[in-house]
């Protein structure tokens, strides 16, 4: 209501400033003319400078002529223009008066009622929310990248702040951060598989090929390392080859420790395989709030469209989510809303690829 | 609610503007006073609107109201504040809000000027102006609405383009849309003056300050834009021939033409019909600027969101206005007073030629811009037209014109005396060929035009000093006389001679950019690299991350003959939220001179390539280009009449008679 009653007083105010100036009836006083006052002060100007010495006096009595005749040619012209007034010009002044009452309105009313949107709430961005040991924990990240800063080739502080990295969520630092303490530390195979562990991350749990070249070197230096068996395994899995996966979570189940933690999510994962407990039935812990991002993610596509990074993205969500079919749906969406964008549709395909949903994306 | 008042006070702004349009030109038609006097309050409604709704949009930026379209794509919660409020303009819509503000601001500053411009001169250039205001009112309200609300609002916007998250853009925008629009006034009074049929003295003394305001704006906006690109984009180049650059050169090439012949129309009262011309083509080109950049036609950091149906709207815009003001200067031109003939040796008749070529230079500019994106429409052939075709036509145009530039500046008005003015710059001449000797001995082997150009700089510094001194010092004079002879000097004059040594300073900076030495290497942690005489060592590479974005730092210890210097970072910068890389030149000021050092990839053994560039005196490029604003300002301040004081030659000659 409040907003109605203030574009109200906003039309108000726009017409009285048309109408305000057609109520004056002042006439324009003869003596004020620019152009006369324009050559009488150029003359005065002229006395000055001869005054102060800047001309010569033969210079100022020209120039002064010269003015004096341009400020007579202006005097004449300014005589000629006899200003209207009388019965026609009232005519006219009620013509504007109607016009503005009329014009300003409508036409803001109609473009306004064209694109405007009235009802629609202010949004306010939700504030951040921390975590309790938000604040402290960004602290503890900024002494240690100060010290870094200070001496870079400390590879300590690199491992130490990898998986900090990792639990704020600065996946592509923890990557870059592991990386530079195997340079400095050595490869060992814990920090080699927290390293493939993090290049999983970052492509949102595909093992890629380098982050399996890690974990088989892990597997390498120390045959006993559960998580580099596990993310081999589900490299397998992703890679199509379904035996190989089950043999290897198998295995990895069978020489697990009573208590091992980590038991229930290989599980899980073996379930998955044998297409006993489809991906909805066993949801992982978050699975729900990831569904909802990536549903929103789709939904914001399918309306208002976006860049190749965002499909390509939406398409590995899928694929994590375990969702095919729906990835597959998306890549072919992805290909519709980018047919102009050829870098985009290299992006979507390449992705389409390491996904091998190629085969079936590209059937009708 | 906010944002939807800002949104209904642009279309009240419309509807205000037409009656701004129609309501003086009518009362001027039937010289009627009244309606003559709802210009101004007419004008200064319309810029209350316009600036109600840029402060709504700019609300909502500063509180990050998702709600709205422009501000989810351009803005993000955790942005430094400063560029919230510059991303207002960092975008398509955003910034064709504040070409529109600033359109109405001027012309309520015109509004306001009651005292000084006549009735119908008021009445009319504010309706001209009103036109210009209705088209990009219409042009934004129907093609790029900033007021769009989006439903549901999402929770976190797209984050500004991160080239433009800078204090460059916060400045650069503001300052050319101040002179682009600026020339729109005048083209206004242009325009004005040929419905009225009438132009004098008065009307370029109104329009002086407007043009020469317009001027020094554009300069310092085409400078500040350089230096951006020079030190941004990390390519280590300060101009580019690229066609967005041409955009704004080409108002300015036209511009400093105008600013030049309406010196000519006020003291002699000639020209007249010519700068009406170049009045109407400055901003024609400041509108074709726009065109090129908003249309899609050319790919660039300014080409913000591409719309095809943008860009038709804009040339139609683009078609009104420029055909609409030729066919009236083609029909109304015939009637204007014809100003006095002169001398071709005189200080009118250089003018004339610096006219001459600084058309031509843009004429040149023009065919250089537009010749390959016609060829590109017509015949689908792509060509590109850089550097070598400008260095082959522009600067060889440029080059009589600067040398011309002292001997100008010292030619009396109305009849001078060529050798006298050369006798009255041998000295500077001397000077000028001294230093190009000694520069040219002192690198012996070096480059061999640039001592020339050099000289060429110098002699436009002396020769504006020595403007100055000669016109207050006398032969015999004391030291304190000259002084006060100097303060006497009209600050027109002073003006004048700074710009043109500006001029100066930029040649010689440009001048110098031979001497650049330039270095490309792959180092790893205490490796070296040296340009010039400069060494840098690489010290370290880290990460650093700030509120939206992350950095790989590298940081680089600078040193000269063993010397240490201090140190200098350059990075590669990622923004989380549009993922988008870029990088961050490191620079180090030496004086004039500068070491820039640009990051390349960085290697998987920590090993970064790096790009080390030593640039002497390229600070000058653009410090010219500050003086010669600075020139323009201090000459915009001096609000004296001016009479181009005739001397009378002999006898009862008087001053050639207008015709009439």
């Amino acid at each position: 209501m409040v907003i109605w009653i203030v574009l109200l007083v906003m039309t108000a105010a726009a017409v009285m400033a048309v109408l305000w100036p057609l109520s004056r009836h002042e006439s324009a006083a003869a003596g004020d003319d620019p152009n006369t006052e324009f050559y009488r002060q150029q003359i005065a100007e002229i006395e000055r400078d001869r005054a102060r010495g800047m001309l010569m006096p033969e210079e100022a009595e020209s120039a002064k002529a010269e003015a004096a005749r341009r400020l007579i040619r202006a005097g004449a012209s300014a005589d000629a223009a006899a200003y209207a007034v009388g019965e026609p010009a009232l005519r006219r002044r009620r013509a504007v008066s109607a016009l503005a009452l009329s014009l300003v309105p409508i036409l803001a009313v109609a473009v306004y009622g064209a694109y405007g949107s009235p009802h629609l709430p202010v949004a306010r961005p939700a504030p951040q929310a921390k975590a309790a040991d938000g604040i402290d924990l960004a602290a503890a990240v900024g002494q240690i990248e100060a010290h870094l800063a200070k001496s870079p080739e400390d590879g300590k502080g690199w491992d130490i702040i990898a998986p900090v990295y990792l639990r704020m969520g600065r996946v592509n630092d923890a990557v870059n951060a592991y990386a530079t303490a195997l340079r400095l530390l050595g490869r060992d195979a814990n920090r080699l598989t927290n390293y493939g562990e993090a290049l999983v991350l970052a492509q949102s749990g595909i093992v890629t090929a380098q982050a399996k070249a890690a974990f088989d070197e892990a597997i390498k230096l120390d045959g006993s390392s559960p998580r580099a068996r596990f993310y081999l395994a589900q490299a397998a899995a992703q890679d199509g080859q379904t035996d190989k996966a089950r043999a290897e979570y198998t295995s990895l189940l069978a020489s697990a420790p009573a208590n091992a933690p980590w038991v229930p999510v290989v599980k899980d994962q073996l379930a998955r395989l044998d297409g006993t407990a489809p991906a909805q039935d066993s949801p992982m812990p978050d699975a729900a709030a990831i569904q909802g991002m990536v549903d929103g993610l789709a939904s914001r596509l399918a309306s208002q469209g976006g860049s190749a990074e965002e499909w390509t993205r939406l398409m590995r969500s899928y694929m994590v989510l375990g969702q095919r079919d729906k990835a597959q749906d998306a890549a072919r969406r992805a290909r519709q809303a980018l047919a102009k964008d050829g870098a985009g549709l290299q992006m979507v395909d390449a992705m389409a690829q390491d996904l091998q949903l190629t085969d079936d994306a590209t059937k009708p | 609610m906010l944002v939807e008042a800002g949104h209904y006070a642009l279309a009240l702004a419309l509807g205000l503007s037409l009656i701004q349009f129609g309501v003086p030109l009518w009362g001027a038609r039937v010289n009627d006073p009244v309606l003559m006097n709802v210009a101004p309050p007419a004008a200064i409604a319309v810029f209350i609107c316009v600036l109600a709704s840029f402060l709504a949009l700019t609300a909502a930026y500063v509180t990050s109201d998702f709600s709205v379209l422009n501000v989810v794509e351009n803005s993000h919660s955790t942005k430094p504040m400063i560029y919230k409020i510059s991303g207002v303009w960092g975008n398509h819509e955003g910034s064709m809000l504040l070409w529109i503000l600033i359109l109405t601001l001027f012309g309520a500053v015109v509004a306001g000027a009651r005292r000084s411009v006549p009735l119908r001169l008021r009445a009319n250039t504010l309706g001209v102006q009103a036109a210009v205001t209705v088209a990009f009112l219409l042009f934004i309200l129907t093609t790029s609405n900033p007021f769009t609300r989006v439903v549901p609002a999402p929770l976190e916007g797209q984050d500004l383009n991160p080239l433009l998250q800078d204090l460059g853009l916060a400045i650069h925008p503001p300052l050319l849309y101040i002179g682009y629009v600026g020339f729109s006034i005048t083209f206004a009074f242009a325009c004005a003056a040929l419905i009225d049929g009438r132009i004098d003295a008065v009307w370029a003394r109104i329009v002086r300050p407007w043009t020469l305001g317009a001027w020094a704006f554009l300069t310092l906006g085409i400078a500040m834009g350089s230096y951006w690109a020079y030190y941004e984009l990390g390519w280590g180049g300060w101009w580019f021939w690229d066609p967005v650059e041409n955009a704004s050169l080409m108002p300015w090439l036209a511009g400093t033409a105008l600013v030049h012949s309406t010196v000519v129309m006020e003291k002699r009262d000639a020209l007249k019909v010519w700068t009406i011309l170049l009045a109407i083509l400055t901003f024609s080109l400041s509108l074709l600027g726009t065109f090129l950049v908003r249309s899609g036609v050319l790919t660039s950091v300014h080409s913000f969101a591409v719309d095809p149906e943008r860009g038709i709207v804009i040339l139609a815009i683009l078609m009104i206005f420029i055909g609409g003001s030729l066919a009236l200067f083609a029909w109304r031109a015939p009637m204007l007073q014809q100003g006095g003939i002169f001398a071709p040796v005189s200080r009118e008749g250089v003018l004339v030629l610096n006219n001459l070529f600084l058309a031509t230079a843009c004429a040149t500019v023009f065919i250089g811009t537009l010749y390959p994106l016609a060829l590109e429409s017509v015949t689908g052939e792509k060509i590109s037209v850089g550097a070598p075709f400008f260095n082959f036509t522009f600067v060889p145009l440029m080059l009589p014109l600067l040398l011309l530039l002292p001997f100008g500046q010292t030619l009396a008005w109305k009849r001078g005396n060529f050798l006298g003015t050369a006798q009255r710059l041998y000295a500077v001449i001397g000077i000028a060929i001294l230093v190009t000797l000694a520069v040219y001995a002192f690198t012996l082997g070096g480059p061999v035009l640039a001592p020339l150009a050099i000289g060429l700089g110098m002699f436009l510094v002396l020769g504006s000093l020595n403007e100055i001194l000669t016109r207050s010092w006398a032969k015999g004079s004391n030291l304190s006389a000259a002084l006060r002879r100097a303060r006497g000097l009209p600050r027109s004059a002073w003006g004048t001679s700074l710009a043109h040594a500006g001029v100066g300073l930029t040649v010689i900076g440009i001048a110098a950019t031979a001497w650049n030495a330039e270095e490309l290497g792959i180092l790893k942690v205490g490796d070296t690299l040296s340009a010039g005489p400069y060494q840098v060592k690489l010290e370290r590479v880290v990460p650093r991350a700030e509120a939206n974005y992350r950095d790989e730092v590298a940081t680089l210890l600078v040193s000269s003959g063993g010397r240490e210097l201090g140190h200098v970072e350059t990075m590669k910068r990622i923004y989380v939220t549009r993922n988008m890389p870029t990088t961050e030149a490191g620079i180090m000021t030496f004086g004039l001179s500068q070491v820039y050092a640009s990051i390349g990839e960085i290697q998987a053994d920590g090993s970064v390539g790096l790009h080390l560039f030593y640039k002497p005196f390229v600070l000058l490029i653009w410090l010219g280009a500050v003086v010669m604003a600075a020139g323009g300002a201090l000459s915009l301040s001096d609000r004296r009449l001016r009479v181009g004081a005739p001397v009378r030659a002999k006898g009862l000659q008087a001053m050639p008679a207008p015709a009439e």
